[in-house]
């Protein structure tokens, strides 16, 4: 195939920016999205252009580190997959594609299609853990944790922390992340303890990065690879309420 | 020189108690005069930097990643083992012990193994307690599987994607540190260095990925967790950037690179389509535990559709020559079975390197819905990546470059030869000898970072005075300038090829001369055209940009340039070893059905180099391995 892509180029956080023009030629529908930018940065660097910056590892959609506005989606036009798991027979021969960052005041862009998620990093920091010290806790069968609540807790881990939820909200909200943390943690003894303190740390930390507030758009969960939902969102909206003076009267 | 691994001695079931109890504390109130680096974030340096701070030492942790959360330990899915025998189906840490000495041919240190299959069992209960859901039966206990080269269910797992939740485990360990200020991290920062002042490791260069300025950064200790390096085969199941940079900068300043040539090749992976190509990605082993494994035994049939080709017409090559462990055999040995098979011309799909992972009886037997439950996220990712539905037809699998059983030379207390720099995870040598069994890296991994370091880095630090050697030292400065001139060397050659198109290249070299099977010929041959292609690289590379700003294309040109040294020694290495053991398999040493053939007299030993020169020999030093526990005896799974 044949296509043309249209490719976010900025040089730094502090530089403007702009769309710039490339050909993807002779490529083959098994490659991934990544291989077809591969291919194109080395005829980039042939002809003395300076490569584009793609952010990447693992290449299989589990690490997270992946992160493009693809068409306009984030992540790309197929459901439940990272860029890196997109492939081109997604696409037609002589197709454009537009190519760009995640956008969200919370990540500034770094170089290109690089950006800093420092900030979901802090999230964490704030409270997303459980209080265990190393050594001296107790069998891990001393606790049951019923199989539904294992696997809801389950559904919840699978975050990646990409960010694509971020991206494709509307008001650049990282509800569905930290939701995700929450219900994670909160859904097994282990973490419940220290639920209503947690829930607390990570809102604020979150709105102290200058992320969005939630409004339903539930564009988040479209984006999302791991399919987390937004009933994890309403679950956090009730933890936090709890933790409400009006909840004690 | 004949190297003392410092094993304790006395009875194995005793041995690593009475070694923390003859081992030197610090006391609770100098421990944050010390200072501790930590290289690398996975399970290992992610578990160990969380447990370091939580004591109380000072640490700085660094990864290249712009997260720690994203280590590629990220990426395991499978499983981890522990000696917990909940199934009650006969296990036990001898048994544990015994397996896995006996799945690594016999080229592993009994005390190191003895205290992993001990320690192993505060893993699980250290990991629930931070939260990993791990799979739980309906009476809310956890669940186990079963994996290669075991007959026992000890593998504990939370879906497919076991690694990632033990990673964020240690992540938010890792992130409570942060904020409880005894951890500070350093994302996006690569080792490009190690210093050492007066023989002993007291800090690290790095190159800041974003404002490209290289930075110097002292401690009283430095624990490298940087991985593993089987990328040197260009195509490998990890992450693009895993590299054997951080480790083999260590060997050029003096640490010893034991076992290089054992390297794991993963049977369960999906075959390569193209030349395209940038990895392969590896299924879970478990999927073994259902699937069925084979070709046809006819040439004419591997053109046909699998379901056309009749039950009488398929053989089942790995439950016919294996019937005790069947389609459970040990990695090395089902790798190179699947070889066997294809090069006997009876492989399937494109390219015919690929065989047949068929779970039609299994889903009569169990229905598609189990199927699904214990392994859909394997059947959606297969399906992405092929365009096939494995539910349907067979999958296809091939094996690939996985894990590096070689590694940085380490003694029981995981500390180098060089004194100070200690080694953990993947990045050394110590437990798997010359074939890892499926579920134990993690296993490993979580061991040293949580169970191991924080009690032998003590018996270190508390032998030197914090603080010594600060960042102004005349090491730290010649480290910095020797970084930048790299740099500048790499960017000022200008020439024609790029990295990749090095990379691709020594991979070639690396997977036909020293890949699945090696022979004297071969290896001899990778030994000529290593040097000539490195040679070439460093006049002909082209490198675009500039070095002090972010520069994908410089990050790998420097750990292609390693690579392209490293790569001469793990052949080297390969051809000193004439015997066959685990992932090493000199064609010369075989029976006449095809087993390899150790030889216990001349090699049971751990193969240990010192770096003289990149283009001078190495000098091999030797550690003789004992076994008084377990009987060296041939390795069956028949
Ligand atoms: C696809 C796949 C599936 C697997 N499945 C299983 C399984 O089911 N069970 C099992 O037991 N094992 C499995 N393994 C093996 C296991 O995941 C790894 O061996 C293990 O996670 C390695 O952990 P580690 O902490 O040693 O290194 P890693 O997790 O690789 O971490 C390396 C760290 O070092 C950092 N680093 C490296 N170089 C530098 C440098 N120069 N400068 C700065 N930082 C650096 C990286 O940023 C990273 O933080 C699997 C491996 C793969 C590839
Ligand atoms: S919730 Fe989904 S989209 Fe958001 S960070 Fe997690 S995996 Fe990515
Ligand atoms: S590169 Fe890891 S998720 Fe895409």
């Amino acid at each position: 195939m044949n296509l043309t892509l249209h490719v976010w180029r900025q040089a730094n956080a502090k530089d403007k920016g702009k769309l710039e023009k490339y050909a993807a030629n002779d490529i083959s529908p098994d490659m991934s999205f990544l291989e077809m930018l591969d291919v194109v940065n080395e005829d980039l660097i042939a002809k003395g252009i300076e490569p584009i910056v793609f952010d990447h590892d693992c290449r299989e959609g589990i690490c997270g580190t992946c992160s493009q506005v693809i068409n306009g989606i984030a992540h790309g036009p197929d459901d439940l997959v990272t860029a890196c798991q997109l492939h081109m027979r997604k696409f037609n021969d002589g197709d454009h594609i537009f190519l760009e960052p995640w956008r969200s005041r919370a990540f500034p862009v770094i170089k290109d299609l690089m950006v800093d998620r420092g900030a979901f990093d802090r999230i964490i920091q704030a409270y997303g853990y459980t209080s265990a010290r190393t050594g001296g806790v107790p069998d891990g069968n001393a606790v049951t944790i019923s199989k539904v609540n294992a696997e809801r807790s389950m559904d919840a881990a699978a975050c990646i922390g990409c960010g694509a939820c971020v991206a494709a909200c509307p008001n650049g909200s990282a509800m569905l992340f930290t939701a995700a943390k929450v219900a994670h943690l909160g859904l097994l003894p282990q973490g419940e303890v220290e639920a209503a303190r947690r829930v607390r740390a990570m809102v604020e930390q979150m709105d102290k990065e200058g992320f969005g507030a939630c409004t339903n758009h539930y564009e988040c969960e479209a984006a999302c690879p791991k399919g987390i939902k937004v009933t994890f969102i309403s679950r956090m909206n009730r933890e936090l309420a709890k933790t409400l003076p009006m909840a004690h009267i | 020189m004949i190297l003392d691994g410092k094993c304790p001695t006395g009875p194995i079931e005793k041995s690593w108690d009475k070694h923390r109890q003859d081992m030197k504390l610090v006391n609770p109130a100098n421990k944050r005069k010390y200072k501790i680096i930590m290289v690398g974030t996975g399970l290992a340096g992610g578990a160990g930097a969380a447990t370091l701070g939580e004591l109380g030492y000072n640490v700085e942790a660094f990864c290249y990643q712009d997260s720690s959360r994203r280590a590629h330990s990220i990426a395991a899915q499978g499983g981890i083992n522990a000696a917990k025998n909940y199934p009650n189906d006969g296990d036990s840490i001898f048994r544990l012990f015994y397996d896995t000495i006996k799945g690594g041919d016999f080229r592993a240190r009994e005390a190191d193994v003895w205290r992993l299959s001990q320690v192993s069992n505060n893993i699980i209960d250290q990991c629930v307690a931070q939260g990993v859901p791990f799979g739980r039966d309906y009476a809310g206990y956890l669940d186990n599987r079963s994996f290669g080269g075991a007959q026992v269910s000890r593998t504990f797992f939370a879906r497919g994607q076991t690694g990632q939740q033990l990673l964020i485990g240690a992540y938010q360990a890792l992130s409570r540190q942060v904020k409880e200020g005894t951890v500070k991290l350093h994302e996006r920062k690569e080792m490009v260095d190690l210093v050492l002042v007066d023989g002993v490791a007291k800090g690290i260069t790095v190159r800041n990925m974003i404002t490209g300025e290289i930075e110097s950064h002292w401690a009283d200790a430095v624990c490298l967790a940087t991985g593993g390096y089987v990328n040197v085969f260009y195509l490998s199941t990890n992450a693009m950037g895993c590299s054997v940079t951080a480790n083999w900068k260590a060997a050029k300043k003096g640490a010893f690179f034991a076992n290089p040539c054992y390297t794991q090749i993963h049977p369960t992976c999906i075959p390569q389509t193209g030349d395209h190509q940038s990895k392969l990605t590896l299924m879970s082993e478990s999927l073994r535990n259902d699937g069925r494994i084979w070709v046809p035994k006819k040439k004419e049939d591997c053109e046909k559709q699998p379901h056309e080709i009749a039950e009488q017409d398929r053989d089942y090559y790995l439950e016919r020559k294996y019937p005790s462990f069947g389609n459970l055999a040990p990695r090395d040995i089902a790798s190179r079975a699947a070889k066997e098979q294809c090069d006997d011309g009876r492989g399937v799909g494109p390219g015919k390197r690929g065989v047949y992972l068929d779970f039609d009886d299994s889903i009569k037997r169990l229905g598609q819905k189990t199927i699904a439950e214990r392994y859909g996220n394997l059947f959606d990712m297969y399906e992405k990546i092929t365009d096939e539905n494995g539910y349907q037809r067979p999958m296809r699998i091939y094996p690939a470059p996985h894990y590096a059983m070689g590694g940085l030379w380490v003694d029981y207390n995981l500390q180098s030869n060089i004194p100070g720099l200690f080694v953990l995870g993947e990045a050394n040598f110590s437990v798997h000898g010359a074939n890892r069994l499926g579920a134990s890296a993690l296993m490993q991994g979580l061991a040293d970072g949580y169970f191991v370091i924080p009690y032998t880095i003590a018996n270190y630090l508390a032998q030197v005075k914090p603080g010594e050697v600060k960042a102004d030292h005349p090491e730290f400065k010649k480290s910095k300038e020797d970084a930048e001139g790299q740099t500048k060397k790499l960017l000022g050659i200008n020439g024609k090829k790029t990295v990749t198109e090095f990379h691709r290249e020594l991979g070639k070299i690396m997977w036909n001369n020293v890949g699945m099977a090696r022979s004297e010929a071969s290896l001899k041959e990778a030994i000529k055209r290593i040097p000539e292609l490195r040679e070439e690289f460093w006049t002909n590379v082209k490198v675009t940009g500039v070095g002090a700003e972010v520069n994908q294309q410089l990050e790998n040109a420097g750990r292609v340039a390693d690579f392209l040294e490293f790569g001469e020694l793990l052949a080297r290495d390969a051809l000193h070893r004439d015997e066959s053991c685990g992932g090493h398999f000199r064609t010369e040493h075989q029976t006449p059905d095809g087993e390899a053939m150790r030889d216990d007299e001349n090699f049971c030993y751990v193969a240990a180099w010192e770096y003289k020169g990149t283009d001078k020999a190495p000098e091999l030093h030797k550690e003789p391995l004992k076994f008084d526990n377990v009987h060296l005896a041939v390795r069956s799974y028949k």
